[in-house]
């Protein structure tokens, strides 16, 4: 830096005039105001903030000045410089703000285009619901029991109070194992199940087993030789057909709604005794239908009941047969058939749809029944 | 059964306006399975017309019809056309009038024929739904059995409601009207006039000689003669119209009587032509090599074990089965020998099973027949012979009964409330018993043995009160000893009673109460994991399906399994829905191919499928399931062995891709399912319960042999657990499938089995990681998780992971080799790493590929 210039009139030195400090001051903020996009702000910036422009070089000149001018030119000069920067900046806002908004609004896409990473699959809703069962259950404190499906002849009848020439035995349908005599069959029913909880637990048993079973029917729109069937068994001390009841209408609700309730129907099972049927309460039309033709019910053809599966007080024989004291214990055991549960839950009306593995019948419940 | 609803009337007091849908609903409760009820669709004017005058008109075509005028109890006359001959005037017949349907849905109209209008018609048997009664022409009714006008729906009791009732097999009393009405007489709490209540006219004596040699299982035989029949009589109307409405076909007097006296009483009965019997009747089993020619014609070789009715001749009869057409009452037969026995229900249920042959007389044998019923049955058998064919009932009668009498079973006075868990009182106890023909005495608590427990649920019952049987004044804890009736031999355990009993309170009237189960661990390890498998595959975008297990050699042929595969080891049933399909599936490929197949015959090319399954493999050594008595519980080597004779049968998760992954689209090409996808899915089945497996490169039908990974769990020794990749090209072909079709089979229990019991958190450093790729030259058929291994084995404990990232082949490394490069990131736990740490530790990984490999680091 130079040493002061007495000789210096700052009256000469026009950039400090204030008049000049102002003109250029305006100048640069009236070009920040008038460039019209962030390459004209920068030019402008260049012209009015740049090494060479007015201001920077009108602050080159103070040092020039007598010391005691300095101070006043120099505030005159910081004020201006100031105002410009400001001008900048919010100039420069302004114009980003635009830039970002124009950049975004030709990013644009339409949202509803497919895209290429595979869509979700699905579960069979034959699964779907043994899981609901399942869970029903638990949540009660039971547990999921389950059993091979080729099985001993032994296990699935004789364990069951089917005696060998009892006419029940026939009535089943059973696909036996070669063999002949071989003791082993395709279960006819998911009960074997219920004989191996007992042979390999302790009451209290509380217990509810899905499974796949098998029959020698013809596939036809209602029956299928390979089926669903979910059945329960509870071995405890003090148990009645008021349990069984009271398990059957937790179920019922459980599975389709309150208010629904089911009904006992007596019959006749080899395991069971009393047996009952099991009847669910419309829950469609929740009985409304019966008797009114102005209100006819698919769902349970206006009868207001839907048959839904077997059940009774076990035979104490079979708990003999399997090693539980009849003197201490009594039981209950009920089943219902899964395909026939989609059907008229979910208006399924043809059995094949549920077994030929179709694709499109799956995918129409993705994941949930 | 089926059960015409006036029949059903003739026993029981039912309400006048009842329904057969009433009645049945009434049935259903006290435990009938009523399937359907048939209501008639009969509807009039139906009306008895007396013939006033008639004029013969020869037709054109031959004919000759009879322009009739009719009394209908009008002022004037109705004409009507008729084509029959076979009534003179002043005989009453059976009109139909303009308006009425007749059964079958036929309208009845007033109609143009043979030149005059017709107003009705007169009715055949055969048109009122009656059956064909013989006469080739229209019903003429007896004279003086009613008055023109009168409606002839009513007389002849034409609009019937049939009820059709599905017996089952504890219930073998039902398949007759008796047994029926009994229930029905209970459920309207009205009197049974018991039809088999008869008055017994024989001596019991000098009947026609019979011997019983197997007296177990024949324990009662009874015959009676009738002499001097007209076999060609006709069976009356009423008795045909029951018939057919039951079911049966009439056919002749002797066999209809037969026929009838079945359906009301349910013993069955058998009829011999006397001329035709020779020497003594004798009930034995039959010898080897013995045949008789049954009724429908066949001749049948018999078994040691087929207990037969025979006579000097031989067998006559297989016994409760069917009877033998030697000894058939023809037209000629004058002389009948009636038949009513009892057979052991087992020894019928095995002939009728050896023979295949289901006759109305086993199916209700199968299921134990009334022992004292018997001699009512032939008594009325012999009644209506003498009645409708005009024979002689002989006093002869053979009586063999050496039937034991219904044993008495003593149970706890409560019983059937305890087992309800509902307050039945001893009255109503008692009084239901009573009702099923049960009788009853009691006896005092003293002599009750087991005290019952207290039980964790306390039953529902508080108080039952006391009642009274006989002079005894009976309590809760007393004894009651019951006696069943004869035609219930299903009553036997206490629970039977409690049945009898609750059915007939009301299983609506027992309360309804949740039982507290202690508490439960919810799913098992293996359950959850499964339920995690296939929500992943789910995610990953596959379906699953169903498909039966049933497979055969075509299936293993298609998958191009050679002649000495495992997989053709198969568990074989006996009786398949399919010959070509005896076998349960070994592997889950076999069936969820064909599965792929259909769908890609319907049109789905792009498929990705997945079936969880058991497959049955088995065991080196086939041994047969014992069959240990059921009094007690088998012993544990007893339960052990049921269990060792079973194949194994493991779940298996299969999976089928095919066509596109990503179809093409505004995003570019397409990508199809490749082996990738597929080895990718069976890692990621693994991954999802945990296990990291061991792939490798093996050749296995059905799979390409260069794209087959094999799958194995617990280390380089460890178990294989499944397969995935390309399917043979052949294996597409055979099952229709596109090209380059993918696979995996993974035994699910094994993987989960491998998965760990838990996991333990590791910390993990938060100090900067240090990145280095390397590029590594190798033989061509060095497998990229094997030099993977090699550089995670070398690189040592700073090593965070190694990823491979790049793949290539080409002249620049030469043939026979490719380039595998390999993204490497260290770290390490407390500190920043020295830039020797890491090359040293790079070193030292790529070292052992050097040696295990040959490999040769690529630069640049």
């Amino acid at each position: 830096m130079s040493g002061p210039n007495t000789d210096y009139d700052p009256v000469e030195v026009t950039p400090l005039h204030a008049e000049e400090v102002e003109r250029t001051r305006d100048e640069a903020l009236t070009a920040f105001t008038e460039a019209a996009d962030l390459a004209a702000l920068q030019e402008a910036k260049t012209v009015h903030l740049g090494d060479k422009s007015p201001i920077v070089l009108a602050n080159r000149e103070i040092g020039a000045l007598p010391p005691q001018a300095r101070k006043e030119a120099g505030q005159r000069i910081g004020a201006a410089r100031k105002a410009i920067n400001e001008g900048f900046a919010s100039r420069l806002a302004v114009l980003e703000a635009e830039h970002e908004e124009r950049m975004l609004a030709t990013e644009r896409v339409d949202v509803t285009l497919p895209w290429h990473t595979p869509q979700l699959g699905a579960r069979h809703p034959l699964s779907l619901i043994s899981e609901q069962v399942a869970d029903v259950f638990t949540a009660l404190g039971w547990d999921v029991a389950e059993g091979p499906e080729v099985e001993a002849e032994w296990l699935n009848f004789d364990a069951l109070n089917f005696q060998p020439d009892h006419p029940a035995r026939q009535m089943q349908d059973t696909f036996f194992v070669e063999p002949a005599g071989s003791g082993k069959v395709l279960r006819t029913h998911t009960s074997p199940v219920q004989a191996r909880s007992m042979l390999s637990r302790k009451p209290p048993i509380y217990v509810i087993c899905p499974g796949r079973v098998f029959r020698t029917d013809e596939l036809d729109a209602t029956h299928t030789p390979v089926f669903y069937q979910v059945e329960g068994l509870v071995v405890d001390e003090g148990i009645t057909l008021a349990h069984l009841k009271g398990t059957l209408d937790h179920f019922v609700v459980s599975m389709f709604g309150e208010g629904l309730e089911a009904r006992l129907r007596p019959n006749f099972f080899p395991f069971t005794e009393p047996s009952a049927e099991v009847d669910l309460k419309c829950f469609v039309c929740r009985g409304a239908s019966v008797g009114n033709p102005d209100r006819p019910c698919r769902t349970c053809g206006s009868e207001g009941w839907i048959e839904w599966g077997g059940c009774g007080v076990v035979n104490p024989r079979v708990l003999q047969a399997n090693g539980i004291d009849t003197d201490r214990y009594s039981g209950f055991a009920f089943g219902m058939g899964l395909e026939r549960t989609l059907m008229f839950r979910n208006g399924v009306e043809d059995m094949r749809d549920m077994v030929e593995g179709d694709v499109r019948f799956s995918r129409q419940f993705g994941m949930e029944i | 059964m089926r059960v015409p609803l006036s029949w059903l009337r003739e026993y029981v007091d039912l309400p006048a306006d009842v329904t057969g849908r009433q009645v049945a609903e009434q049935l259903i409760r006290a435990g009938l399975e009523v399937e359907t009820v048939e209501e008639s669709d009969l509807t009039g004017p139906l009306v008895v017309g007396k013939v006033l005058t008639y004029e013969n008109e020869p037709q054109k075509n031959g004919k000759t019809i009879r322009w009739c005028s009719l009394d209908i109890g009008k002022d004037e006359p109705q004409w009507v056309v008729c084509g029959a001959h076979n009534f003179e005037v002043g005989d009453l017949v059976v009109v139909v009038l303009p308006g009425a349907v007749l059964p079958g849905g036929f309208a009845i109209s007033a109609r143009k024929t043979y030149g005059h209008v017709s107003n009705g018609m007169i009715c055949s048997s055969a048109e009122l739904g009656l059956g064909d009664d013989g006469t080739h022409g229209i019903v003429v009714l007896e004279p003086g059995e009613a008055t023109p006008g009168d409606d002839a729906i009513e007389l002849l009791a034409l609009r019937d409601d049939v009820l059709d009732i599905a017996v089952t097999p504890d219930r073998g009393y039902c398949l007759s009207i008796r047994g029926v009405a009994r229930e029905a007489a209970t459920a309207y709490g009205v009197s049974l006039r018991d039809p088999a209540d008869l008055t017994l006219t024989g001596s019991g004596e000098n009947g026609y000689p019979v011997r019983v040699d197997d007296a177990k299982a024949c324990s009662v035989f009874v015959t009676r003669t009738v002499t001097g029949i007209d076999a060609t009589a006709l069976s009356p109307r009423w008795m045909q119209k029951r018939l057919l409405a039951a079911g049966m076909r009439p056919i002749s007097i002797g066999v209809d009587v037969a026929n009838y006296v079945m359906l009301e009483l349910g013993q069955p009965i058998h009829t011999y032509d006397k001329a035709r019997l020779s020497g003594e009747i004798v009930v034995r089993r039959a010898n080897a090599g013995e045949k008789l020619m049954t009724l429908d014609d066949q001749t049948r070789e018999l078994d040691a074990e087929d207990l037969l009715i025979t006579d000097d001749s031989g067998p006559i009869g297989v016994a409760g089965v069917m009877g033998g057409a030697s000894t058939e009452i023809s037209d000629a037969t004058t002389d009948v020998v009636i038949e009513a026995a009892h057979f052991d229900p087992i020894v019928i249920a095995r002939a009728s099973r050896r023979h295949k042959l289901s006759s109305e007389a086993s199916r209700r044998f199968e299921r134990e027949v009334d022992p004292n019923l018997p001699r009512y049955a032939a008594q009325r058998v012999a009644d209506l012979l003498a009645e409708y064919a005009g024979g002689t009932i002989l006093p002869d009668e053979t009586v063999v009964d050496t039937h034991p009498k219904p044993a008495p079973v003593t149970i706890r006075a409560d019983h059937a409330a305890r087992v309800a868990g509902a307050v039945i009182t001893l009255d109503e106890t008692v009084r239901h018993l009573a009702s099923v023909g049960c009788t009853i005495e009691a006896a005092a608590a003293d002599a009750v043995a087991a005290p019952l427990a207290a039980g964790a649920h306390a039953p529902v019952l508080a108080e039952v009160g006391v009642t009274t049987v006989g002079s005894t004044h009976v309590e809760g804890d007393d004894l009651l000893t019951v006696t069943p009736p004869s035609w219930r031999p299903d009553l036997r355990d206490p629970n039977d009673f409690a049945e009898e009993v609750i059915r007939l309170f009301g299983f609506d009237n027992v309360p309804s109460v949740l039982p507290a189960a202690p508490g439960g661990q919810g799913l098992t390890v293996s359950q959850r994991r499964r339920r995690r498998v296939a929500t992943a595959l789910v995610g990953a975008g596959l379906t699953e399906v169903v498909s039966y297990p049933f497979t055969g050699a075509a299936d293993f042929d298609a998958m191009g399994l050679p002649a000495d595969d495992v997989r053709r080891t198969t568990i074989k049933l006996v009786n398949p829905i399919s010959d070509e399909e005896p076998s349960m599936q070994t592997t889950l490929l076999a069936t969820l191919l064909r599965t792929a197949e259909r769908n890609v015959g319907r049109g789905a090319n792009d498929l990705a499928i997945f079936q969880t399954g058991l497959v049955f493999l088995p065991k080196a050594e086939t041994k047969a399931a014992p069959l240990p008595s059921v009094a007690h519980r088998p012993s544990d080597a007893e339960v052990q062995s049921l269990y060792d004779a079973l194949p194994d049968q493991p779940l298996h998760v299969g999976v089928v891709l095919t066509g596109a992954l990503a179809p093409t689209g505004w995003w570019g090409k397409g990508r199809p399912a490749g082996w990738a996808d597929a080895v990718q899915i069976a890692r990621l089945i693994a991954s999802v319960v945990g296990v990291e497996p061991i792939v490798k490169n093996v050749e296995l039908a059905p799979w390409h042999p260069g794209r087959c990974a094999e799958f194995s769990v617990g280390g380089p020794d460890g178990m294989v657990v499944g397969h995935a990749g390309e399917l043979h090209p052949k294996v597409c072909q055979a099952f229709g499938l596109p090209a380059r079709s993918s696979a995996v089979e993974l035994d699910l229990d094994a993987l989960i089995a491998a998965g760990p019991e838990s996991i333990a958190a590791q910390p993990f450093s938060s100090y900067p990681v240090a990145k280095e790729d390397v590029a590594l030259i190798v033989p061509a058929e060095v497998a990229a998780a094997d030099v993977q291994a090699a550089l995670t084995e070398g690189a040592g404990e700073l090593l965070e992971s190694v990823r491979l990232f790049d793949v290539y082949t080409g002249e620049q490394i030469g043939e026979g080799k490719k380039s595998l490069a390999f993204a490497l990131r260290f770290r390490a736990p407390d500190r920043t790493l020295k830039e020797n740490e890491v090359a040293d530790a790079r070193q030292a990984a790529v070292q052992v590929t050097v040696d295990r490999f040959g490999a040769v680091q690529r630069v640049g």
